[in-house]
Order: C-alpha cells, then sequence, then structure tokens
C-alpha cells in the first residue's frame, strides 16, 4: 500500500471489497472499488438484468432538525420541501447566488427531521454551508455511523422482500423505517441506475452483515463505481462535478423537472432571479443526450462542435453504454443546437466524429410505478 | 520467428520483414472490457514508441505506442465489429495492425517473453 491510500478513508465494507476481490481506486476520497472480477459490462448488464449490490457509503447522510426544517431548507434549494409528505422524497439542488449548482440531493421527509444524502466529495461542504446559512433555524448533523448501500435492478424487490416483505410494495421515492432480519435499517425505493430499486441505511457495524445476505442471494452481485457510472449515464442522470456544478444552473442542465411549481411561482431560493429569467426567455446552453454514429464513445472535455466546425459545446460524460450496445454521452450546447436530432461533430483525438442530438435517457427508465 | 514485449505492454511478432503488433493478455487484464479499437490507416509511416492506435475500454481510453518503427500494411478489420477480441485473444486473434519494420535493430531493445514476465511481475 502506498501512502496515497493510506490517507484514503474507508467504508464500513472495505475489508468486504477486498474479499470480493475488488479493485480498488481512489475516490472522493475513500479506497472504493470501481469494479469486481466479474468486471464493468458485465456489472452493468447483470444490474440491468437481476440485481446489483453497490456500497455508497462515502455518500453523505445528513439529519436536519428544528422547529421548520422543511422552511429552513427552501432558502437554500429549489424544491417543494414544505409539501413532502411525511415518508416521501424528492431530488433537489443547493444552489447559488447565481442559480449555479453546488451540489444535488436527495430529501426525504422522515417525521421529527428531514433526511439528507448528499455527494461525498460535497458533504463537507454541504455542511458547512447549512450550518451557516440555516443557524438559529435547523440543527445540522451529519451522521458519520450509518453505511448506505444501493441494491438496484428488476429484481431487486423480489429479493429485499424477502427480508422486509413490506419494501416490493412500496412507492417509488419513498422511505421506511424497517427491520432486515432483526436489524434496524431505513430503505427508500431510489436509486441512481433508471432501475427500480432502494437504499439501504443502517448502522455502519450491521453493513456487512446485510451486504453478506443480499449476496448471498442468487440475483444480487456486487457492482463497483465504473458500472454506476455507466448506469447513470445511459439512464440520462447528472454526476456533480462533471455534468453539473457551480457554473451550471437547473435550467441549462434541464433539471426543470426539480424545481416545484409553488418555489418556480414564489422563488425565495438562490439565484430565483436568474432561474426564473431562463425558465420564461431560455438559458443560452443546455444539456443534451449526444449519440456518435458506429462504436467509437467520446469521453468528458471532449469538443463538441457544429457542421461548420464551429465549437458549440463540449461533454461531460462520455463512455460506451452496454446495455444501449453503442458509446453514449451528455453534455452542453448553445441552445440553438440543442434540438434532438441536430448533427453535430464531436472532437476526438482531433479528429471529427459524426453524432447527433439525442433523446435522453439512452434506456428507458424502469422505476417502480406501482 | 520472435515475439518481443515493450514496457508499455505492446507485443510484435516478427516475421521476415513484417511485425504483427497487439497489446498484452497483462494489458488487456488491465483495460477490462475492450469496446473499440482506433487503428492507424494502411500506409502510416510510425515511429517507434510514438502513439500507433487507441483501445477504448467502458471506463477509458488508453493510447498504444508503436513497438518498432515502419510502415502500416494492414489492420485487423476483424476489431472493427468485435473489439471484445482483444480481451478474447490479446496476443493471437486481438492483434492491432502490421507493419513492415524500417529498423530491425530497434528490436533488440524489447524484452523477450521470459524478460517482460519478470517485467509485469516485477510490478505487481
Amino acid at each position: 500500500m502506498n501512502e496515497a491510500s493510506e490517507s484514503l478513508k474507508t467504508t464500513p465494507l472495505h475489508s468486504l471489497h477486498l474479499e470480493l476481490k475488488g479493485k480498488m481506486v481512489p475516490f472522493a476520497g475513500y479506497d472504493m472499488p470501481v469494479q469486481y472480477p466479474l468486471g464493468i459490462l458485465k456489472e452493468h448488464q447483470h444490474t440491468r438484468a437481476k440485481a446489483g449490490l453497490f456500497d455508497v457509503s462515502h455518500m453523505g447522510q445528513v439529519r436536519l432538525t428544528g422547529e421548520d426544517p422543511a422552511a429552513a431548507l427552501e432558502s437554500l434549494v429549489p424544491g417543494d420541501i414544505k409539501g413532502l409528505a411525511r415518508g416521501r422524497m424528492r431530488y433537489t439542488l443547493f444552489l447559488n447566488e447565481q442559480g449555479g449548482i453546488l451540489d444535488d440531493l436527495m430529501v426525504t421527509n422522515a417525521g421529527d427531521h428531514l433526511f439528507l444524502v448528499v455527494n461525498a466529495a460535497r458533504k463537507d461542504h454541504d455542511v458547512a454551508h447549512m450550518r451557516e446559512r440555516l443557524k438559529g433555524r435547523a440543527e445540522v448533523e451529519l451522521l458519520d455511523d450509518l453505511a448506505l448501500m444501493a441494491l438496484q435492478g428488476p429484481e431487486a424487490a423480489a429479493v429485499l422482500g424477502r427480508f422486509i416483505p413490506e419494501a416490493a410494495t412500496m412507492k417509488f421515492m419513498s422511505y421506511l423505517p424497517a427491520t432486515f432480519d432483526g436489524i434496524p435499517v431505513i430503505i427508500t425505493r431510489s436509486g441512481y441506475t433508471g432501475e427500480d430499486g432502494y437504499e439501504i441505511s443502517c448502522d455502519k457495524s450491521d453493513a456487512e452483515t446485510i451486504a453478506r445476505a443480499l449476496l448471498a442471494e442468487d440475483e444480487v452481485e456486487a457492482i463497483g463505481l465504473g458500472a454506476r457510472d455507466s448506469l447513470r449515464l445511459e439512464a440520462g442522470l447528472c454526476l456533480y462535478g462533471h455534468d453539473i456544478d457551480e457554473t451550471t444552473t437547473p435550467v441549462e442542465a434541464g433539471l426543470e423537472w426539480a424545481l416545484s411549481k409553488r418555489r418556480r411561482e414564489e422563488g425565495g431560493f438562490p439565484g430565483y432571479a436568474i432561474i426564473k429569467d431562463q425558465l420564461a426567455n431560455g438559458a443560452p446552453r443546455r444539456r443534451v443526450g449526444l449519440q456518435p454514429e458506429g462504436r467509437q464513445p467520446a469521453r468528458e472535455h471532449t469538443d463538441v462542435c457544429d457542421a461548420d466546425g464551429q465549437k458549440i459545446g463540449e461533454v461531460t460524460s462520455g463512455g460506451f453504454g452496454p446495455t444501449a450496445s453503442a458509446p453514449v454521452a451528455m453534455g452542453y450546447v448553445d441552445r440553438a443546437h440543442a434540438a434532438v436530432g441536430t448533427p453535430v461533430q464531436l472532437m476526438v483525438r482531433g479528429k471529427p466524429l459524426a453524432a447527433k442530438v439525442a433523446a435522453m435517457p439512452f434506456v428507458p427508465q424502469r422505476y417502480y410505478r406501482g | 520467428m520472435t515475439i518481443k514485449y515493450t514496457k508499455d505492454h505492446e507485443w510484435v511478432r516478427v516475421e521476415g520483414d513484417v511485425g504483427t503488433v497487439g497489446v498484452s493478455d497483462h494489458a488487456q487484464h488491465q483495460l477490462g472490457d475492450v469496446v473499440f479499437v482506433e487503428l492507424p490507416d494502411v500506409g502510416r509511416q510510425l515511429a517507434q514508441g510514438k502513439e500507433a492506435a487507441v483501445v477504448e475500454s467502458v471506463k477509458a481510453a488508453s493510447d498504444v505506442f508503436a513497438p518498432v518503427s515502419g510502415e502500416v500494411i494492414e489492420a485487423n478489420a476483424e476489431l472493427e465489429n468485435d473489439p471484445s477480441l482483444v480481451n478474447a485473444g490479446a496476443e493471437t486473434t486481438g492483434w492491432f495492425f502490421k507493419l513492415r519494420l524500417s529498423n530491425p535493430a530497434e528490436l533488440d531493445g524489447l524484452m523477450d517473453e521470459a524478460a517482460y514476465k519478470a517485467f509485469v511481475e516485477g510490478q505487481a
């Protein structure tokens, strides 16, 4: 082990990753499995066909309490948090005064508190941001003693239902405190692969027991960060720090669906004036899907050019989609070139690769709608 | 016939003045699932140690360098249809291109099979 990896943090499932012969890489300050012996391609396909288990314990789990934590949080995000029924959750965004995205997150109304899941690389920033901006209105607690796993895929409900019968009939984007073989857990019917599935939060001391029990089921394979990335890209979902960051607004990013109706009218979140204007008049650039012709992938930072060779944008995520069985990418282009079907050129290693603006997701999302 | 390896994990099998080039079995394991290979055009002059091809796995693009100098005389068209040949047979059916050696003396600076094996084990 070299010095760099000694300074990395580990999750409660680290020894299990090593036992499963995970290929470990540094990610967001953690030593994480990028793939297991199955390989990224098969891990990806297995998740779409059956069920994959992901360690996402590096992500931040946060508890927000106070007199009215929903009202407090609404001062930082554009989502309708006050309108969340108990046990329901939604995707929202921390914004800056320019409407730029500071992070994306999941917020759950857990009754006496809000339960937040934020990105690993942003959790310290998010906690500091909330503590500063919500001072006197809400208490912010980073739940360092918890682990988080995602079980994703068409067989996820059948598998988890063997341990938690009520899991199988949960609504999409809902939350349930439950027990897994007697172990207390919090489950949500959510994920980031485009498949039906769950995230399972538990005490870190129980994580390995739960992971081993799930992996012992025939349908379940351990899945690494590599397939997590290709799955979310095919599903058209943004990766923070790549497809969205402080310089992109929700309108540019095509995340209008995360701007709740009441909040669009009332405002009261950072960057509202800019976002309101972009909603009415359009943003100068848009996040779009990009579909290269042939089999050659175009990676992040590849220039996107119009038919005349003028630069009109840049790829923010790109690779090969194992389920699409084709290269897939997303990126930003000037609004004049954002319509689906627009021919573009991707400058891969100096050579133009013919592509077109494509609809996302690249594979149909299969969330459970009951 | 002789096969030689580079420190960048390419191999070249030489028959007469023609070298067949690919990446080693060790390299394909490191790369993971290969989804695309960008091959050099026939007629292109390659210089030893300079970029000759690009191999794309699911996760990343990696440069492949010319193990020796020469003119490309054939590219493996099978890889266009089935890039996974690189994983299935890195040192056989998954070859990349053939070139006509312009400086066979360059082979002397490369590793033979035993030396390459020791080199890979030393890196592990």
